[in-house]
């Protein structure tokens, strides 16, 4: 979404103690007052086990269908499950909505959902001052307090900030079932439902889609079990002293269309789809289980109707070796993955380099080195997917910047990759991959369409010759009569192919394979600042760190500080445009969910003296981390 | 893809304009040479024959061959081999690999390709050494083999090809001879007829590096007591006139009999070849005969029936075809839960 923002306002309606709910309420009817609000972060914490994801899940598609704005954070706690109860096994899911455009989950939520201690003690601390917490008091007991890290009740020391609301949501839960015939386990499963109907009370969310999705999902007495719970939790909101008004958020004045609500590893698997249609070729895709890309695996498989054909290889090597071997006969071949899995590719992308085929690597990136943590997002495989092969192996690299927009650059990647018969690499990263948004939907009329041509006149043909505009050599698939040709990762002699050692060729080669790179900077649409186009500093990201950066800048534009900012969708090659405008500031802020190798790139490219801010915290940047150094940054030069 | 070409294919069709760079003497040649005379006999056009390679003196073998060829890492041949035949069934893909690509660096490949019974032949050229990186010891060489890498000798137990591909669970599994032309050429012929992986191990002299391996295997004189050629249906017997022996399997546990030159060697216990057998217990029983307690089974070992994973691939596309229709990318992107802003 993309509209200039104020400063996220403090939700006004949890800090003030409102009159005692029994004189504003005298009788449960008729209902409570409703008050309008403009946004409101809501943070959804518990064990693992307590489908804390599922519950954000629904609530944000309630959320979209109820027209707000909205931005999600969903925290994975490691993927092998921790002891129940403790901090490691914590999992949490944030969503911002808002009547108001928005691009981050929020700094700090304002309300939080603590359905044990251990969700309590690792949230507690990014809840805004005076913002709500709502605890599930049955799970605060002995041991669950100990196993959370706790010596004592933590709750009496949080009333003086916070407004803690305790309720016995097991117990709750467990009445609203007691004439069903499940377990008490299975009872309790539920009663992340209990608490989903009671927040969609508070926030006047429609139910309908999270029955629907009920319906298809359980049958029996889980569905009914669920049923009961979600309206349950709605009723008690209703009629709790706890509650004396819900709130509601009104629709968001965007863009008209027609929306739906999207994650980052939905819309790029949609992409590939998108550009086997637009392209008029079939996809292949050749994948191996890996977090947080596999889902992109899982998503295409299910599109055996669009003749996407999915190859869930016996490793990364494999993976990538199959979608390039896919690629040799004439298929649109992607591979996904992440990090550690990109490494191992590498050599066999370096042979798609030297072979000149077009393969799309999708790099789905995680904290590292080597395992690092898989759950956890980062921006760090920058320089391992320009620089990590053997040799000068130059290759494009894109990285989208919001969850919808992984649609759109894979659709551009693999026109790229046929246009100019190059692997190209996308770099998403885990943030992107599991958050989502509104996303408008495009009109597949206006989608970007490109011919694939094959070679198929065998008169004159050598395998490297080059079309003058672009460099790209025949695509010339096994099958078409007259071109038999052989190809591989030893050089080749310029024009016919054929293996050659001669020192001249081998440099001219080299020359060659960068050029071809270099020469789509004239398919790069001329960069877009964000303010003026020039002045004291420039905020310059990439990647997923669009939606902090460029609130972070509006902000500061607002408040009349003399500030730009630049995402690059291209990092290699940059934008022909993008030295100039470097130029034309005198600051330049780099924020990276890494050390500093945008930083690294801009400096070598460009001798600007920009500056990193780096965080590898597994984490997103919050606003105000981007702000506060803008606030420095332009304190220190002025 | 093209329509077939009309005129009949001559073996000079299929050599490319490459010199051909082996090593004078290289058993290679001569599986070039048969594979070379075999193609315009399978009626394939060559235009939609593929050899792919990895890397190795074997993985050359793509640059000399006058059809499309992939020249590409090492040991990951069979992987390239599966996207191409995978994404087009039309095509006849060929995978040419030694013992170092295939079952060193690339077994991992070797296995899955194999489990997974793509229609495709892989073509295993052993000479048990490294040639290309100059005469190291390899996966398949023999214990104790002095080397450049081994000086007192190699203390690596061996891996045996057949027993591994039975063990990937293959279709398809022969062993022949590079410079036996006839059993070569008939072996190509079958591979190229079964539906599925046909995995072929080739004994493949080195003269620079490990010269006279399968001498005995090689020399027709020796060959008749050192070889158990398989026939399917036919006795496992071997040895000359006045010497003949015939495999007894009992258990699971191969043996061997003396037969008089007139002895009927299945009621003498020998056992009757069976490639079909529903059992690979029977192939693995063969795959334990070695040299040189035993003869070395030459011929076709196993060969069964199985889907191939294309077609099966193939079979869910046209089903999601037929339930589904042809995929809308409207209608996708409309799916599910959406609202409209006026
Ligand atoms: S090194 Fe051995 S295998 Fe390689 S080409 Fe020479 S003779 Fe043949």
């Amino acid at each position: 979404m993309a509209q200039p923002k104020k400063p996220i306002k403090k939700v006004e309606h949890v800090a003030q103690p409102e009159k005692p709910a029994d004189q504003l309420e005298p009788a449960a009817l008729p209902k409570k007052q409703v008050k309008q609000v403009e946004h409101v972060a809501i943070r959804f914490a518990g064990d693992s086990g307590d489908g804390m994801q599922l519950t954000g899940t629904k609530f944000t598609e309630s959320t979209a269908l109820a027209g707000n704005d909205l931005s999600t954070f969903p925290d994975f706690p490691a993927e092998i499950r921790a002891p129940a109860g403790s901090l490691a096994g914590v999992s949490g899911f944030q969503i911002h909505f808002s009547s108001e455009d928005i691009r981050t989950p929020a700094d700090e939520p304002d309300v939080l959902v603590a359905l044990n201690p251990a969700a309590l003690h690792a949230n507690i601390a990014d809840l805004r001052a005076g913002g709500m917490v709502i605890i599930n008091s049955d799970a605060f007991t002995g041991k669950n307090l100990e196993r959370a890290g706790y010596d004592g009740d933590p709750l009496p020391e949080l009333v003086d900030r916070y407004r803690v609301v305790e309720i016995p949501l097991t117990a709750l839960n467990r009445e609203a079932l007691k004439d069903l015939k499940l377990s008490t386990r299975d009872k309790d499963r539920c009663k992340n439902f209990f608490t989903l109907g009671l927040m969609f009370w508070l926030y006047n969310r429609p139910i309908d889609s999270t029955v629907r999705w009920l319906e298809t999902k359980f049958r029996g007495d889980v569905l009914e079990a669920n049923k009961r719970v979600l309206k349950a939790g709605m009723h008690f909101g209703e009629t709790t002293e706890l509650f004396p008004a819900s709130f509601t958020v009104p629709k968001a004045k965007i863009q008209p269309g027609t929306y739906r609500n999207i994650t980052g590893n939905q819309a790029l698997a949609w992409g590939i789809i998108a550009a086997g249609v637009q392209l008029g070729r079939p996809i292949f895709l050749g994948a191996y289980p890996i977090t947080p890309a596999s889902d992109i695996l899982h998503e295409l498989a299910r599109y055996r109707d669009f003749g996407v054909k999915t190859f869930q290889a016996e490793d990364e090597i494999a993976a990538a070796s199959a979608s390039i071997g896919a690629a040799f006969a004439g298929q649109l071949a992607v591979t996904t993955t992440s990090g550690p899995g990109l490494l191992l590719k590498q050599e066999a992308i370096g042979l798609a380099v030297m072979t000149e085929l077009p393969l799309v690597v999708v790099d789905v990136q995680r904290a590292g080195p080597s395992t690092g943590m898989p759950t956890k997002t980062e921006q760090a495989d920058l320089l391992a997917a320009l620089y990590g092969r053997n040799s000068d192996s130059p290759m494009p690299v894109l990285a989208p910047c919001t969850p919808g927009d992984c649609f759109a650059i894979m659709i551009e990647a693999f026109q790229l990759a046929v246009k100019y018969m190059t692997p190209v690499t996308v770099l998403s990263d885990g943030y992107l991959a599991n958050s989502s948004e509104p996303w408008l939907i495009p009109d597949v009329d206006s989608l970007p369409r490109t011919e694939v041509r094959y070679r198929e006149d065998p008169e004159n043909f050598l395998p490297y010759e080059r079309d003058a505009e672009t460099l790209a050599r025949p695509w010339a698939i096994p099958g078409t009569k007259g071109l038999e040709h052989r190809i591989g990762g030893l050089e080749s002699e310029e024009n016919t192919g054929t293996v050659s050692y001669l020192p001249e060729n081998h440099e001219r080669m080299v020359q060659l394979r960068a050029e071809k790179v270099a020469r789509i900077t004239q398919d790069i649409p001329p960069t877009e600042v964000n303010g003026a186009d020039h002045g004291e500093l420039l905020v310059i990201g990439w990647g997923g760190t669009y939606g902090a950066i460029s609130s972070a800048v509006n902000e500061a534009r607002e408040d009349g500080l003399d500030v730009s900012s630049v995402h690059l969708r291209h990092l290699n090659p940059f934008p022909s445009d993008l030295g100039e405008i470097l130029s034309r500031f005198r600051q330049v802020l780099v924020p990276e969910l890494n050390a500093g190798q945008l930083r690294r790139l801009l400096r070598a490219e460009f001798l600007v003296p920009a500056e990193s801010l780096s965080k590898v915290q597994g984490q997103p940047f919050k606003v105000h981390e981007i702000r506060t150094r803008i606030e420095q940054m332009l304190s220190a030069g002025s | 893809m093209a329509a077939a070409t009309t005129a009949p294919l001559k073996t000079r069709d299929f050599v490319s304009d490459l010199d051909v760079r082996w090593c004078p003497g290289c058993g290679d040649y001569s599986i070039l040479k048969n594979i070379q005379k075999v193609m315009p006999e399978l009626g394939v056009p060559k235009e939609n024959v593929v050899f792919v390679s990895g890397i190795g003196c074997s993985s050359r073998f793509p640059y000399y061959m006058n059809t499309f060829g992939f020249h590409t890492i090492h040991g990951r041949a069979p992987a390239f081999a599966t996207g191409i035949r995978a994404s087009r069934p039309d095509l006849s893909v060929w995978v040419v690999t030694g013992d170092g690509d295939g079952l060193s660096i690339g077994g991992n490949h070797l296995i899955h390709t194999i489990r997974r019974n793509l229609n495709m032949q892989i073509l295993l050229f052993n000479n048990r050494v490294y040639g290309l990186t100059k005469g190291q010891y390899s996966p398949t060489s023999r214990e104790g083999m002095r080397s450049k890498s081994s000086p007192q000798g190699s203390i690596d137990h061996p891996i045996d090809p057949i027993a591994l591909a039975l063990a990937a669970g293959a279709t398809f599994v022969a062993r022949t001879i590079d410079v036996d032309a006839p059993h070569l050429q008939a072996t190509l012929h079958r591979a190229h007829a079964h539906e599925g992986t046909s995995f072929i191990e080739i004994l493949q002299n080195c003269p620079v590096y490990n010269d006279n391996e399968w001498l005995e295997l090689e020399d027709r004189k020796t060959r008749v007591s050192a070889a158990l050629a398989l026939e399917h249906g036919e006795p496992l017997v071997f040895g000359p006139k006045g010497d003949r022996k015939g495999i007894r399997i009992h258990d699971g546990v191969p043996s061997i009999i003396s037969l008089g030159d007139g002895d009927d060697p299945v009621s003498h216990g020998v056992a009757t070849h069976n490639e079909a057998h529903h059992s690979a217990s029977y192939a693995f029983a063969l795959a334990s005969l070695a040299r040189p307690e035993f003869p070395l089974p030459i011929g076709v070992i196993r060969a069964v029936e199985k889907p191939t994973y294309e077609a099966m691939l193939q079979a869910q596309v046209d089903d999601a075809l037929e339930a589904r229709g042809p995929g809308d990318l409207k209608a996708l992107l409309h799916s599910g839960d959406t609202w409209t802003v006026e």
